[in-house]
């Protein structure tokens, strides 16, 4: 089948302002987007730029907005979007050249929530023991690959990157729900201040968006109650 | 010229670069480079497990996981190497829990385990739960602990630089050269020690599992640089790839008790591998593929098998191995419990395939999967320039992009992470014991001079050839005739299509003219690399005439340790010629013997 991309294009030595270019190529309808990609950079356009690695998934390198959604270009296929495809870079990041965003503000907000693990205590000589249904509390938030999805669908970050975002919480959530973790209550006020979860009006954008299928608004409202009661159960 | 200064520098974010930061940092100056964001790391994709002797599930040796790894390696593996990795595997896993890795808990709180490939009681002969697990994510979650840690002390990161060059002063390394993507500049990173962790080159390969950053940047820089390569020969093809796509599927599968399956509805790993069946060596379960493809038993005659974990085909196959739980009852799993233990996997089936691993057979076929060989080190990644063994000052290497060697002939499944988790560290901490008691080298006059000259080529080349055509021709040849089976013709004919590409590399020109993110210009350097890590494979593959491990020759079908019980080592001259030499395999405890699963 014959696919028409339509790309936005932007490259800063060049270019006054953005633009859109459109390419037709030969397809199957199991292409992942970021096979097109590819042989468009191969063979019509060298000079698109985008960012990829693993291609599967689990990397995170190319999000970007293809018909309207963010998605992962590796785990979009034909088949997902159709014959007719538009692939635009992230929302709420400056735009560094075609699908290539600057990630140094995403990345600012993961770390803001002390995203690692922390426990004074001498360990033991073995494992910390953990039981299977406390691991299994946080285990959805462990699954997240910073892929700024969920952060860059999300209304209030388009508003302002200070903002921490969906995917800063989930990584807040992640720790806060490990009972082996002794900086809950350090945390919970980092996620709790200006630009913290009262901005998150669950909207739910960042839960459509996320290609872990990781339950974001979820995650949240979680973190919003723990505040609220001040338990973590 | 933006010049820097760090005792340490480490080139690659992965687990191993990630390891080597975060002990480096401890006592000496250190940075990390990345053509990544760290967390982009290919860590991150690996899925079933990491090995180590803990017996929380079943009784277990790191004497019997040396041993395992010694026969998965077929007697290639350095013995002292895989005793040292093997033994320092438990107290890393306890560490990587003590940094706050969420493993698996088994129902009283400890580190879950399960069966893997070729690991096994020594006594019984049967799998012996050694894999140490978070789901189907195990990379994933040690990729993650550690950059969190490396954010935690504060190390220093150059995020998306492109290391180039290795700078030598004197037969010392004395720092790389980097281009910062975002801005086309070039970079030297001025350093008393130098610790590559760049990750493998399964790009080499048509149907590989392996991310589009594994381009074996570090064993082509240090082999421009006059340094050997290592065992080249051996790279692993992994048994269950998604068809076509390569898309890795976990060896987890078949420890939680999926069996493949053919055409003819059959469990064929019962003829090939009698006692461990489907959980052999991984070399092993990939020919027996192979064969049962090339003799008509692939699925509807095409060129894949089945993997099948649905809990029917399970729970059958478990009964009449008469598998039970530690508690002697039983084993059998439900639908429910496959997905909670292989999520993703379950994912990428559904997404790529269309297919329902908890309804249906997964379609498989072998994939290019890991490198054994690399740039030659000692168990504490000091790298080596010679077959004597000697030490360059300076410089280090861990995870694949090295070669200790501890994986020889075929890795086990979970070694690779044991072995970044193992060697960065210790890489890390000599790098940094070095560095203290070293002066900086003076740097040369032009530092990034020979990098610079190596883009002005790509940059005004005639524009001819297309990098894409020449990528894909490699890939081809070197799946068919560099893949699981070989043959001397097949070789010889790979290697003159590849020295035919490596010509016409030479006119290929970047149509983008530009300096920031010029994706283009990178992808085309990165193919140099992979193109001279092919010839280096072939070459080094050609003249090993017995099969062992990952290498499979059907004209010498048998393994031949009279001749063959050693390692190899290619050097490049400045002419481009490759040279081999050899060294011998060290064996302490374990001589070789049969190998037999």
């Amino acid at each position: 089948m014959e696919v028409t991309l339509k790309i936005f294009r932007y490259n800063p030595e060049k270019d006054k302002k953005p633009s859109y270019k459109t390419y037709k190529l030969e397809a199957v309808e199991t292409d992942r987007v970021l096979d097109l990609l590819e042989k468009v950079k191969g063979y019509q356009d060298g000079t698109l730029s985008f960012r990829r690695s693993c291609a599967h998934g689990i990397c995170g390198s190319d999000a970007m907005r293809i018909n309207g959604m963010n998605r992962l270009a590796c785990k979009t296929l034909v088949r997902d979007v159709g014959t007719r495809i538009t692939v635009e870079p992230l929302l709420g990041l400056r735009v560094i050249k075609d699908l290539i965003v600057d990630m140094k503000p995403f990345f600012e907000n993961y770390k803001k929530v002390m995203p690692w693990f922390i426990n004074n205590d001498p360990p033991p000589e073995k494992e910390r023991l953990q039981s299977p249904e406390a691991r299994l509390r946080f285990d959805d938030t462990t699954k997240c690959i910073l892929c700024a999805c969920c952060t860059t669908s999300c209304p209030s970050f388009w508003g302002s990157d200070e903002y921490l975002g969906p995917a800063a919480f989930v990584n807040a959530h992640r720790f806060i729900f490990d009972d082996r973790d002794q900086a809950a209550g350090e945390r919970l006020k980092i996620v709790n201040e200006v630009m913290g979860v009262s901005r998150c009006h669950t909207v739910f954008n960042c839960t459509l968006a996320c290609p872990r299928e990781i339950q974001i608004t979820k995650a949240i409202g979680e973190l919003k109650m723990a505040l609220v009661t001040g338990r973590l159960d | 010229m933006n010049i820097h200064q760090y005792e340490v520098i480490v080139v690659g974010a992965g687990g191993a670069g990630l390891m080597a930061g975060l002990y480096a940092s401890k006592s000496a100056k250190t940075a990390i480079i990345s053509k990544l964001y760290p967390t982009r790391s290919h860590t991150g994709t690996a899925q079933g497990g990491i090995g180590a002797a803990l017996g929380n599930v079943e009784e277990d040796h790191p004497e019997w996981h040396t041993f395992d790894t010694v026969k998965g390696s077929d007697y290639l593996g350095d013995q002292d190497a895989i005793e040292f990795m093997c033994t320092e595997a438990v107290p890393a896993i306890y560490e990587l829990e003590h940094m706050g890795l969420p493993f698996d808990r088994t129902p009283e709180g400890k580190i879950a385990q399960r069966p893997f490939g070729g690991h096994t009681n020594n006594v019984t002969g049967k799998p012996v739960p050694r894999a140490c697990h978070a789901a189907d994510r195990t990379g994933h979650m040690i990729l993650q602990t550690l950059y969190q840690q490396c954010l935690k002390n504060n190390v220093t990161f150059f995020d998306e630089f492109q290391v180039v060059d290795l700078i030598m002063v004197d037969g010392k390394a004395a720092g790389v050269v980097a281009i910062e993507l975002a801005t086309g500049e070039f970079h030297v990173f001025h350093a008393k020690a130098v610790i590559f962790a760049t990750g493998g080159h399964g790009r080499i390969w048509e149907i590989t599992s392996n991310a589009y950053a594994f381009t074996g940047d570090g064993p082509a820089i240090t082999l421009r640089r006059g340094l050997p390569l290592e065992d080249m020969e051996f790279f692993q093809f992994h048994p269950t790839g998604i068809y076509k796509l390569g898309i890795l599927i976990t060896e987890g599968v078949r420890g939680e008790g999926g069996v493949l399956i053919n055409g003819l509805g059959e469990r064929f790993m019962e003829k090939y591998a009698p006692k461990v069946k489907d959980l052999a060596s991984r070399d092993v379960i990939s020919r027996a593929i192979y064969m049962e493809i090339r003799e008509g038993r692939g699925v509807n005659g095409q060129n894949y098998v089945y993997l099948d974990v649905r809990p029917e085909t399970v729970n059958k196959y478990a009964a009449l191995d008469g598998r039970t739980r530690p508690d002697g009852s039983p084993y059998t799993v439900t639908g429910e419990q496959i997905l909670a233990k292989l999520p993703d996997i379950v994912d990428f089936c559904r997404v790529y395939l269309g297919v329902d691993p908890v309804t249906q057979p997964m379609p498989i076929q072998p994939t290019a999967h890991y490198a054994m060989g690399g740039i030659p080190t000692n168990k504490y990644g000091e790298a080596l320039a010679d077959e004597k063994n000697t030490v360059v000052p300076g410089l280090y290497a861990a995870g694949e992009c090295a070669c200790v060697s501890v994986h020889g002939a075929n890795r086990l499944g979970t070694n690779s992470l044991l072995d970044l988790v193992v060697f960065g560290k210790y890489a890390g901490l000599r790098a940094a014991e070095y560095a203290k008691g070293a002066d900086f080298p003076p740097l040369p006059d032009d530092p990034a001079g020979f990098a610079r000259a190596q883009f002005e080529r790509i940059r005004s080349a005639s524009g001819t050839e297309n990098a894409f055509d020449i990528a894909t021709t490699m890939k081809k040849v070197m799946f068919d005739d560099m893949g699981i089976f070989r043959s001397g013709q097949g070789m010889e004919n790979a290697l003159q299509v590849v020295r035919e590409l490596k010509e016409r590399f030479k006119h290929v020109r970047p149509t983008d003219t530009g300096s920031i993110f010029n994706m283009e210009l990178m992808n085309i350097w990165e193919l140099g690399n992979l193109l001279d890590l092919a010839e280096v494979t072939t070459v080094s593959a050609l003249a090993r005439t017995e099969s062992r491990g990952g290498h499979a020759r059907e004209d010498y079908p048998d393994r031949d340790d009279k001749n063959w019980l050693k390692h190899t080592l290619a050097f490049q001259d400045e002419q481009g010629r490759i040279e081999l030499k050899y060294k011998p395999v060290v064996i302490t405890r374990f001589e070789p013997k049969v190998r037999t699963y």
